[in-house]
């Protein structure tokens, strides 16, 4: 009798369906809120091979969500902190870490090795980034997301006249529209129920079992315990929007093709510091760590339409907050007020200069 | 009322418009009716929002007739 004998005695899955899942590979990009319950059950189903893709440690915030860490793994890295836990628990799976965020650089790749991607990461360029890149190398993915109370799930780019999320969403939103988790809260369990409907629906393609989301995108409320299923269609538009070749997709900016403002790096804004450029601080008096240094400005974001005369004579700027959100709206509020200066927003905030 | 539409919202259009679902004054077509949201909640004018009939995606301009069920899908970025 081996582990996956409740599965295998299913009629419709049998040891058919558990083969497939042996000889698959998944590669999860992710391991927050989503990517914690796919994984827990990937790994429980028996599938052969799967990569884990993040580069974000744990902190203490995410432990109502991110179930597969604990007060003892805080500051750790989430790829490498959850292919341990399962190493321990299971023998019989290959797993590959990969403790780095998915950028155009490395995509192609990362997914070039494995049979489906899951997305379970957390910002609209990064899910455009992924889109694409499974497009272009035609490999089905799993897709979902949340915001609040709510879940969206569907499966992309499978076999033929197959939608993907461009489909779904031709514009590209500005994360800056929608505010993420860590401003608008979460209850753990409902990343739980979309994770696990996209470890469903993964499981269903691998092992060749009913009728996956193809071309149909579920809305889950989770306060009304209501599902809402809309048809997709293919968009002549949205296709032509998708890079066509690598060359062109490792061109591409997805951040500033979302949010129309260009974001650095803590090391590429250092490097561009100099007496002309305003660096700007808009985060709110007394959030923490403060940042001390020399032509540091404060001008907290509820107070920027007020101050816009101190940014007056600067050419180029470069703003920054907690968690790099907020300086996106702040970019985008004085871009409106400025369309000639060069605006920056650094990438992270505050949390990724502690971090890096 | 035999004259009226039914709206489902979503995510942060939901919460625009305070609802998860109303009725509407049929305005004839989708862009009419997204003309006549965007007057009634001004906040939506700034979201990205997809449009589905009857539970099937819509892309271009489409007729809505009487009594048909619209859904406004914003996209969602958590994880």
């Amino acid at each position: 009798m081996d582990r996956f004998e409740r599965q295998v005695i299913l009629p419709g899955f049998g040891p058919e369906g558990q083969a497939r899942l042996r000889s698959a590979s998944v590669l999860v990009i992710g391991a927050g809120g989503l990517g914690c319950p796919i994984l827990l059950y990937l790994a429980a189903a028996g599938v052969g091979k799967i990569g884990i893709v993040d580069g974000d440690s744990v902190a203490k915030s995410n432990l109502n969500r991110q179930v597969l860490y604990g007060e003892k793994d805080l500051g750790k890295n989430k790829a490498e902190t959850a292919a341990r836990h399962f190493q321990e628990k299971y023998k019989d799976i290959k797993w590959e870490i990969f403790p780095e965020f998915i950028t155009v650089e490395n995509a192609q790749e990362l997914i070039s090795g494995f049979d489906l991607i899951i997305d379970g990461t957390d910002n609209f360029p990064t899910r455009y980034l992924v889109n694409d890149a499974c497009v272009l190398q035609d490999k089905p993915l799993v897709f979902g997301a949340i915001y609040q109370h709510e879940g969206q799930v569907s499966v992309f780019n499978l076999g033929e006249n197959a939608c993907n999320y461009r489909d779904l969403y031709p514009q590209m939103p500005a994360a800056s529209e929608i505010p993420n988790c860590s401003e608008t809260g979460v209850l753990g369990v409902l990343p739980g129920i979309i994770g696990n409907l996209m470890a469903l629906e993964a499981i269903k393609v691998l092992s060749v079992l009913g009728k996956p989301l193809k071309n149909r995108v579920l809305f889950f409320n989770s306060l009304t315990s209501q599902t809402y299923e809309v048809e997709i269609a293919r968009n002549s538009n949205s296709q032509q929007s998708i890079p066509d070749t690598w060359q062109a997709f490792e061109a591409m900016d997805y951040e500033l093709a979302c949010e129309g403002i260009k974001q650095l790096t803590w090391d590429e804004a250092m490097r561009k510091m100099n007496r002309d450029v305003a660096f700007v601080d808009v985060r709110e008096p007394g959030e923490m760590p403060p940042l001390e240094c020399t032509g540091l400005m404060k001008i907290p974001l509820s107070t920027l339409s007020a101050q816009l005369d101190r940014l007056e004579d600067s050419e180029e700027i470069l703003f920054f907050c907690q968690s790099g959100i907020r300086s996106q709206k702040a970019a985008q509020q004085l871009q409106q007020a400025f369309p000639d200066k060069k605006i920056f927003s650094i990438r992270g905030g505050i949390n990724a200069l502690k971090t890096s | 009322m035999p004259h009226t539409i039914h709206i489902k919202a979503f995510g942060m259009v939901a919460e625009t418009i305070g609802s998860d679902s109303l009725e509407m004054e049929n305005p004839g077509s989708s862009e009419a009716l997204k003309q006549q949201l965007f007057k009634q909640f001004p906040g939506l004018k700034s979201m990205k929002f997809s449009l589905a009939l009857d539970k099937k995606m819509i892309q271009s301009d489409t007729d809505i007739s009487q009594g048909k069920e619209i859904a406004l899908l914003p996209p969602f970025s958590g994880g």
